[in-house]
């Protein structure tokens, strides 16, 4: 195999990604269009209803945007009493040891565990548990789903977020002490300003990942198509919509999902770009 | 290196081989591979009768469960041979396509399942039934479920409606019946494969209502009977339209077709009139073109799928209805059905009574 060879195959194959996204946003515009077209994009994104009868059909997005950016947002609340501690343990306090190392590495394995066995888990476990607390009398809805949810990000936060502290060069830190600054004191007034950008695009891309997430979602939410009215309700994001419905759905339903659909790309796609960047600029930093 | 392209070329040849190796048969054809999307209520009976068809004349037929509709829009786009559907076609979706031949298979139930601890037997009623769903009985103590069971110690607590969060033909007969049964219901929430249910949450297919009642004291839901008899979930006892209270079993849910069946066999039986009947069954259809010959099918194709749905019909195939949990379908409805059957075509020409030298 000759040089020319390797490079013309090497092409082709990067060549690849770049068409098949191309091709994923046309198609999913091309089908969405029936219903932005016959709703308008702004009552689309803004209306409430969703309503399968025949003949008066209308669908909205705005109850799925609600559930998916309250789901995410609580996901993130409840996620970093417990990722921000762990990234400082990894990065700062226990830096290098094996102890830092160890715990580095259970973290990074809730990355890897499939979202089914998370839903099984809030299901089984956690459902009940709000059930016997009396929290909500049938357990499902935002608040179960944001609760695992949290735990499900908690290691894309945490360990980005370490690789950002234990950049923060030694010399500052030091200099720091120096001055008689007391550990809590250097991370709050060192650590942090110098890391945070990094830390903030890590949290950033952690949201990306909440955003989309649907099979555990779908399994402790409770599927309502309506507005949350609390956070015990239940409710449905655009993912778990989409995950519910497509089966069944045709012609207009079937649009306004593929619509829901290229609005949840283009939301994650936002987000992770905003990462990418403010990663960038920490790194130049 | 060249040895191993040799042994590749062989392989992908012996596979293509087999692939398309179309052996003649026995019944003056040879055999195919039918594709079916549709229905996931029916699949467990499908893959029974399908798998037994298969081996007469060494067919092949695959069936996606992939819901109801997702079955009608294959059919639509003529993508596949056959579709499965829990609900028969409206007129204005018959009017979009081109004449289509309704068959039903075999018939089924919805049965409320329920999670009380202390209760044993639970009778209700179809209007009760649909007030719990639309919100307005919220305790399990209300005077219309006690008068229906004046023997049993309903509990004080709130009920738990639980509902199918995907579209379903499970929700569609469920719906159907409260509409019929219930005129708040029909102005309200009406019937459809998706319903705005208003109270209480939803979970995805059978397994996920089943598991969210097994998972909640004090819910209830409705749940497609072969699921509910194969896992043995303990379910309500219905009052009919006679008045009677009847289990859903594979006789009382026969029993709800012994009325009138229109020619096309396109008709709900929901809250059926007929003595002994459990009100929630249905019949499940699959559905083909009257004219066989689209997307470029082969008349040997177009005869494998008349002798599918000929098997489904027969005696043979109608007795295992009852092992995997469904129920058999009347003889008045076999006798429609095999005329419907006759009148399908390839070419024009009626395919449906060849005998077969004339294939």
């Amino acid at each position: 195999m000759n040089d020319k060879v390797f490079k013309i195959i090497l092409f082709a194959a990067a060549l690849v990604i770049p068409l098949i996204c191309g091709g994923v946003i046309y198609s999913l515009t091309i089908d969405a269009s029936d219903a932005f077209s016959r709703f308008g994009f702004f009552e689309f994104l803004t209306s409430s209803e969703w309503d399968y009868t025949i003949d008066n059909e209308k669908y909205g997005a705005l109850p799925f945007i609600v559930g998916t950016l309250l789901t995410t947002l609580l996901a993130l609340l409840f996620c970093i009493p417990f990722s921000l501690p762990v990234s400082l343990f990894i990065g700062e306090y226990f830096k290098g040891r094996k102890i830092a190392e160890l715990l580095g590495t259970v973290t990074d394995l809730l990355a890897g565990i499939p979202s089914i066995i998370y839903g099984l888990w809030g299901f089984y476990t956690l459902r009940p548990l709000i059930i016997a607390l009396d929290i909500s009398p049938q357990g499902s809805g935002i608040l179960t789903a944001s609760l695992v949810l949290a735990i499900m990000i908690v290691p894309y936060a945490a360990s980005l977020s370490a690789e950002f502290i234990k950049m923060v060069p030694n010399e500052i830190k030091e200099s720091a002490y120096s001055l008689g600054a007391t550990r809590a004191e250097v991370i709050r007034d060192v650590v942090f300003p110098v890391a945070g950008s990094g830390i903030f695009s890590s949290y950033i891309l952690a949201i990306g990942r909440a955003l989309g997430e649907t099979m555990t979602v779908t399994m402790l939410i409770g599927n309502t198509n309506q507005i949350p009215q609390s956070l015990t309700a239940t409710a449905n994001t655009m993912a778990s919509i989409i995950a519910n419905q497509f089966g069944e759905a045709d012609g207009l339903r079937f649009s306004a999902l593929i619509a829901i659909g290229l609005l949840l790309f283009l939301i994650t796609a936002i987000i992770n770009v905003i990462g990418k960047f403010l990663i960038k600029r920490a790194r130049i930093m | 290196m060249k040895k191993i392209v040799k042994l590749a070329v062989y392989i992908t040849i012996a596979l293509f081989a087999v692939a398309c190796g179309n052996k003649p048969k026995s019944e003056g054809r040879d055999s195919v591979e039918l594709t079916g999307a549709g229905a996931t209520f029916p699949l467990p009976f499908y893959n029974v009768v399908f798998e037994n068809f298969a081996q007469v004349n060494d067919d092949e037929v695959a069936y996606g469960g992939i819901g109801s509709g997702g079955g009608i829009r294959n059919l639509r786009d003529r993508i596949v041979d056959f579709a499965g559907s829990d609900a028969f076609l409206s007129e204005k979706e018959m009017a979009e396509m081109p004449a289509v031949v309704h068959i039903p298979t075999c018939m089924g139930a919805v049965v409320l399942a329920y999670n009380l601890p202390s209760v044993d037997n639970l009778n209700l009623a179809g209007d009760v039934v649909a007030d719990i769903f639309a919100g307005n009985i919220k305790k399990w103590n209300d005077e219309r479920i006690a008068a229906l069971n004046p023997s049993v110690k309903l509990p004080e607590t709130d009920i738990v409606p639980v509902f199918r969060s995907d579209g379903s033909g499970t929700t569609f007969v469920f719906t159907d019946y409260l509409a019929k049964v219930s005129e708040n219901w029909k102005n309200n929430y009406g019937a459809g494969k998706s319903v705005n249910f208003p109270a209480g949450q939803a979970a995805k297919g059978n397994p996920g209502v089943a598991g969210v009642i097994a998972q909640t004291t004090n819910s209830i839901g409705y749940v497609g009977s072969e699921y509910a008899f194969a896992q043995g979930i303990p379910y309500a006892t219905m009052q009919n339209a006679c008045g009677e209270f009847v289990k859903p079993t594979a006789e009382s849910i026969s029993a709800a077709a012994m009325g009138e069946i229109p020619a096309d066999t396109r008709t709900s039986i929901t809250n059926s009139q007929a003595s002994g009947a459990y009100p929630i069954s249905t019949f499940t259809w699959i559905i083909i073109y009257k004219e066989q010959n689209y997307a470029n099918r082969s008349k040997e194709q177009a005869l494998c799928t008349v002798d599918l749905l000929k098997y489904i019909l027969s005696t043979q195939a109608q007795e295992l209805t009852s092992q995997v949990h469904y129920a058999p379908l009347p003889k008045k409805a076999v006798e429609l059905s095999l005329k419907n059957l006759d009148a399908v075509t390839y070419d024009g020409v009626a395919i449906g009574k060849l005998s077969s030298n004339e294939r």
